[in-house]
């Protein structure tokens, strides 16, 4: 037994629980979460390296295992181990926390709120976060599924902006309606399994699968349902998307980063884990629905993201049409189109953390989100400018960008088997441009203008008289006014930029990661690649 | 279908062809990370990195040519770039004919460019930033002509639509600069939907995307998949060379400064379209309808470039109307098969030359009168600016075809090569490409006169800041890259000619087939003929433009084709019209139906629950009223959910 992912899943809660004392201190408390953080990271380093490529590929489905006896009455387990997916998931979700804590240092939190609660709640919401990917009992992820909404929800409703107990029950009961539906599922798969199994009913993933053959279908599309409900809201699916404009809006941009970035994948990485390989029948049968929700999602949430005037649901419709494409490639069943969506989920948990923290600086600047309030911007912070369009382009996935690779191979696995929807979900390449070149031109191009900027520009204290003559005066009052990246923003940036870059040219040392279980998950749905199989 | 060449491993000197696009990739990663420290420094790395990557194309053209020509198609693999099951997708390099014209053309002309911009840059307080940007473009257009397969072709192909999306917007407090920016990545994207979607159709039928495997099995491709692919590419090509439909970006994108307008809009980024055409001909071999409708496209294109020129007063507008009309005149050439493509590459090469000297010649002429663009302020400028005149005469001369310059040779076998097609295509193609050679002479003829000869206007004007004009000759940085560019309107027809570029293309493109026998108009007959009617076209500017005054204003009350013409034929309307509004109105609803429609369903659904959870509140302590109602709910699923499992 490895103690490796207990370590993984506690240490996050060790280090909330140690911050308790230190809440008069909030610069101890921030250091300590940050070097929690660092250290989980280095643990999730020491994960990557102990996880066998080789032994995946021959078809070891979860390494790193750690089972113990939990409830033997209901046949549960506490059973942690990973996947190369699940893998990924956690080494993006270490990488990212630091990053944002680094970013919330000095974020301005609603009164009465202490700093070292909100990096408590991080670390707790990461904690999470690690059980939700670690756990290979059915009935455990199920219990840190619901468990990650306690963290989230109390960072967006303690620690957001104007409305976030609106954004926050929303986002709570959405989530706790499908997690409820889920559990009516998960106990259906319970009773079924005790049909078959001589030894009664399991949670045990492993166990439940050598039982799929011989679940009949109408039983099997009804539990699929059930979960599926679930994924699609954590993913946000059309039309079970609305409450991620208000939580994504409203969320502290942090937290904004941890939701949108990690948590959400939670439900992608479910129909992964949990909708294909126990349900194949009712996957395959039900593909096309989920099919025409994704595309309508890629489309959709790309026109949305045109019209919107807030940058935060921008940023948040944005991901919507991003979580069809990985939609689209988890449903359209080939080996390429599967490690395209992991890999995507990867992508866009990095592009979209750059895109929120862009987001976050400009409106540590001008105190607005809102797009009309700010204008010219590349004028006086031309650095913050070229990380935003760097955040964009990466964003409309160009070539030579992370998210060109993984938009790629869900696009071009998808179409042997599904090419209309295919194609639908291409024409949302020309969308996307449109969506991050407009709010470019709005916010960083063209003359200097707009509310925000031009009042933190007022109230720089370097004003008066001489700026309307001496262009060096004018200069330098800009620049204190409205000014460039600092060095906190710069260490923030840096680490994305270039994970957004290099796994952009080298996406190797991920999709060899991921490949092998791919590959398992496609043999679990019991299709064959359309073109380029592996030989089997 | 020509034969395909033997694709060997690249060794020696050609195992160095990664430096190609790694020196500009290292000057545009060091200018646009260093700040302002690498201001005093920063142009002359963006020079010396493109000159040295045409140094390197020197030595690899010449180490190529020392080869049999069967062994001249070689490929270096750098590392593998992605993998998933059968997918893998090579970081390669395809080093051939074909790829090695293309890299001379681009670092050779791109150096002179450089070298230009150094002067014409000079007063910009973010030269750095803009030979950073130039050298990010002339990376992505080297990717773009050398990858070995479709990947990297996308990659170079969105590559440099994001150069030239920065470049395009580089005078960004100019609302007008950012739009035309964003239209062209935009226009482009389309192209690139249809360049993409022709890779996944590759894909499935053939499970490769390497260009060795693909062009070698074609073959196996239906009549249906082959239009398809074709005309998906086409698309793409389109795109990227300001083509019918996708025109309308190209004359916005003068918006960018004149040495951007020469390199990216006139001697090579548009271009790759033909070279996409002219790289996978093997599938154009094999489609004879594909390659109708190419040429077809090719054809409209070189007539709306002609007419919209012949209206316009913008000398940077009518010089790029020009370039869509020459993107045609190759368009038309690859068109024609295996009759065309080295044709296509011929005036590609020679149209690099000429186009980037009048672009030149043209930013010169704006440097010398303060950002000036309408001719009709100019007049009489040949005293002032001797070496731009006659550099730009040169320009001139070459591109309405005058004998024996460069122009001359290659539009010329274009429109021979049209003119021998059977049937009714060699008079219409044959008929429209001599017809536009005419508009041609026309519209630069009256651009040469309204520019450098009759009444100095400017004489009695002002700047837009108040001051008067001083016309100037551009510095020596800027006219050495005019002067060698001039040589090159002169020779390179000539040259290229003699030297045989059209057996040096034959690996890669195949060899070109002579049209036999007798076309629409005899072989021998078709040089007269252009000249001739080149020379008609000359001749009507000179007695509608050069014998009367000009007036400085634009006449408003102009027929209806002049004014049909000014509108750029009704393309930036008709785009309007059908797609961008009813896209903005589309976005409106989309907007207010999310907000209203789905949320307003969820809301009013939980509004609903709320008040029936009030009512409970009533009876009991009711703090967690949601929670305690939504277990309520879960509680009926769970219960009816299980007997639904039970039962079946």
């Amino acid at each position: 037994m490895n103690p490796l992912l207990p370590v993984l899943l506690v240490f996050p809660l060790v280090g909330a629980l140690v911050m308790h004392p230190l809440r008069d201190s909030p610069r101890a408390a921030k250091q300590v979460a940050i070097g929690t953080a660092l250290v989980q990271l280095a643990l999730a380093v020491v994960a990557w390296s102990a996880y066998s490529v080789p032994a995946a590929a021959a078809g070891v489905r979860f390494q790193l295992r750690f089972v113990v006896e939990w409830i033997p009455a209901f046949g549960t387990q506490f059973a942690l181990g990973i996947d190369g997916i699940a893998l990924v998931m956690i080494v993006l979700t270490t990488f990212l926390v630091p990053i944002l804590m680094l970013f919330s240092w000095e974020e301005r939190l609603p009164e009465g709120r202490t700093a070292s609660g909100f990096f408590a709640l991080l670390l707790a919401t990461e904690a999470t976060l690690m059980g939700v990917f670690m756990a290979t009992d059915v009935f455990l992820f199920y219990v840190f599924f619901e468990a990650m909404l306690i963290p989230m929800y109390f960072l967006i409703g303690r620690f957001g902006g104007p409305r976030r107990q609106y954004a926050a029950v929303k986002f709570f009961l959405y989530s706790l309606f499908g997690g409820l539906i889920m559990l009516a599922s998960l106990i259906g798969l319970y009773v079924v399994s005790a049909q078959y199994l001589p030894a009664g009913g399991t949670f045990d993933w492993a166990a439940l699968r050598t039982i799929v053959p011989l679940i009949p279908e109408s039983t099997q599309i009804w539990l699929f349902l059930g979960f599926f409900l679930a994924f699609a809201i954590k993913a946000p699916l059309v039309p079970l998307h609305t409450w991620l404009p208000d939580a994504g809006a409203e969320a502290p941009i942090g937290a904004g980063v941890l939701l949108v970035g990690v948590l959400d994948k939670v439900g992608t990485f479910g129909f992964l884990r949990y909708c294909l390989p126990l349900f194949p029948l009712a996957s395959v049968r039900l593909a096309p629905l989920v099919l025409v929700l994704s595309v309508i999602g890629v489309l959709y949430g790309a026109l949305l993201a045109v019209g919107q005037k807030d940058l935060s649901r921008f940023v948040a419709y944005t991901s919507i049409a991003h979580f069809g494409f990985i939609a689209l490639g988890i449903f359209a069943f080939s080996t390429q189109a599967f490690a395209g969506s992991v890999l995507y989920m990867v992508n866009h948990g990095l592009s979209t953390g750059m895109l929120f923290v862009m987001v976050g600086l400009l409106a540590a600047r001008g105190g607005s989100r809102m797009i009309t309030d700010y204008g010219g911007v590349s004028k006086l912070a031309p650095m913050l400018a070229g990380c935003f369009l760097l955040a964009g382009l990466s964003s409309l996935a160009l070539p030579g960008t992370n998210s060109f690779v993984s938009e790629f191979l869900v696009l071009v696995g998808s179409y042997p088997r599904e090419p209309v929807y295919t194609i639908l979900a291409t024409v949302g390449i020309i969308f996307a441009a449109l969506y991050v070149l407009w709010v470019y031109q709005q916010t960083m191009q063209g003359p200097v203008r707009g509310r925000a900027v031009l009042a933190a520009l007022e109230r720089s204290p370097a004003g008066g008289p001489g700026t309307m003559i001496d262009p060096a005066i004018a200069a330098s009052r800009a620049r204190s006014g409205f000014p460039d990246l600092c060095a906190r923003e710069i260490a923030v940036l840096v680490p994305l930029i270039v994970a957004i870059i290099v796994l952009g040219f080298f996406p190797g040392p991920v999709l060899d990661v991921v490949n092998p279980s791919v590959a398992a998950t496609m043999t679990e749905v019991g299709l064959t690649d359309p073109v380029g199989g592996l030989p089997r | 279908m020509t034969e395909l060449p033997e694709v060997l491993p690249a060794t020696g000197t050609a195992s160095l062809a990664w430096l190609l696009f790694a020196l500009p990739a290292f000057g545009a990663l060091v200018l646009l990370i260093a700040g302002r420290r690498a201001n005093r420094w920063g142009h002359l790395l963006g020079v010396a990195t493109v000159a040295g990557a045409f140094v390197v194309g020197l030595l690899i053209f010449f180490d190529t040519l020392a080869l049999d020509p069967d062994q001249r198609t070689r490929e270096l693999s750098l590392f593998q770039w992605f993998a998933v099951g059968g997918l893998n997708v090579d970081f390669g390099l395809r080093i051939d004919p074909l790829s090695l014209t293309f890299v001379l053309l681009i670092t050779g002309v791109g150096a002179l460019i450089h070298l230009y911009s150094v002067g014409y840059m000079a007063s910009d307080p973010g030269r750095r930033r803009f030979f950073g940007q130039l050298n990010l473009f002339v990376t992505a257009m080297l990717l773009l002509v050398l990858g070995n397969n479709f990947v990297m072709l996308y990659l170079g192909w969105e590559g440099v639509g994001l150069a030239s999306y920065l470049l395009i917007g580089w005078y960004q407090d100019r609302p007008s600069a950012a739009t035309a920016a964003k239209k062209a990545f935009l226009m482009n994207r389309i192209g690139d939907v249809g360049l993409a979607i022709a890779i996944f159709l590759l894909w499935t039928n053939l499970g490769t995307l390497q260009y060795t495997q693909v062009f070698a099995r074609v073959g196996e491709l239906s009549g249906g998949v082959l239009l398809a692919i074709g005309l998906l590419l086409l698309l793409g090509a389109c795109g990227k060379s300001g083509q019918f439909p996708l025109q309308a970006w190209l004359p916005d994108a003068m918006e960018g400064p004149t040495p951007v307008s020469a390199l990216i809009h006139a001697a090579t980024m548009v271009t790759a379209g033909v070279y996409l055409i002219a790289r996978t001909h093997a599938i154009y071999d094999l489609s004879v309808q594909g390659r109708l409708i190419v040429a077809i496209i090719g054809t409209i294109t070189l007539l709306i470039g002609a007419v919209i020129g012949c209206a316009y007063d913008d000398i940077k507008k009518v010089l790029a109307y020009s370039t869509v009309s020459q993107i045609g005149y190759m368009f038309l050439a690859v068109g024609l098969g295996p009759a065309g493509y080295a044709l296509g590459i011929f005036h590609l090469l020679t149209h690099g030359f000429f186009k980037a000297g009048l672009f030149l010649g043209a930013g010169s002429v704006m440097h010398a009168m303060h950002d000036e663009v309408d001719m009709r302020r100019f007049g009489g400028l040949a005293r002032y600016l001797p070496v731009t005149f006659v550099t730009f005469g040169l320009g001139y001369l070459a591109l309405i075809g005058f004998p024996f310059l460069s122009g001359y040779y290659s539009k010329d076998r274009i429109i021979e090569a049209a003119f021998a097609q059977e049937g009714w295509q060699g008079w219409v193609f044959g008929g429209l490409a001599t017809l536009a050679a005419g508009l041609t002479a026309f519209y630069m003829t009256r651009l040469v006169l309204m520019t450098f000869f009759g009444e100095r206007r400017w004489k009695q004007l002002q700047t837009a800041d108040g001051q008067d004009y001083h016309p100037h000759e551009s510095p020596a940085v800027m006219t050495i890259p005019m002067i060698v560019l001039a040589l090159g309107s002169i020779g390179a027809g000539a040259v290229l000619s003699a030297v045989g570029l059209v057996d040096w293309l034959a690996p890669s493109v195949g060899e070109l087939v002579e049209p036999e026998g007798v076309g629409a108009v005899p072989h021998a007959a078709v040089p007269w003929l252009v000249v001739a009617i080149s020379a008609l076209g000359v001749l009507i500017a000179w007695l509608t433009v050069g014998r009367h005054r000009v007036p400085v204003e634009r006449p408003a009350h102009v027929s209806l084709p002049v004014r049909a013409a000014r509108r750029d034929l009704y393309a930036n309307a008709i785009n309007e019209t059908l797609i961008a509004r009813p896209g903005i109105w589309l976005t409106r609803a989309l907007v207010y139906f999310d907000n209203r429609g789905v949320d307003g369903l969820v809301n009013g659904l939980a509004a609903g629950l709320g008040g029936s959870s009030g009512r409970l509140r009533r009876l009991q302590t009711g703090f967690v009223r949601s929670y305690a109602l939504s277990m309520l709910g879960g509680s009926v699923l769970v219960i009816g959910a299980l007997l639904a499992v039970v039962l079946t």
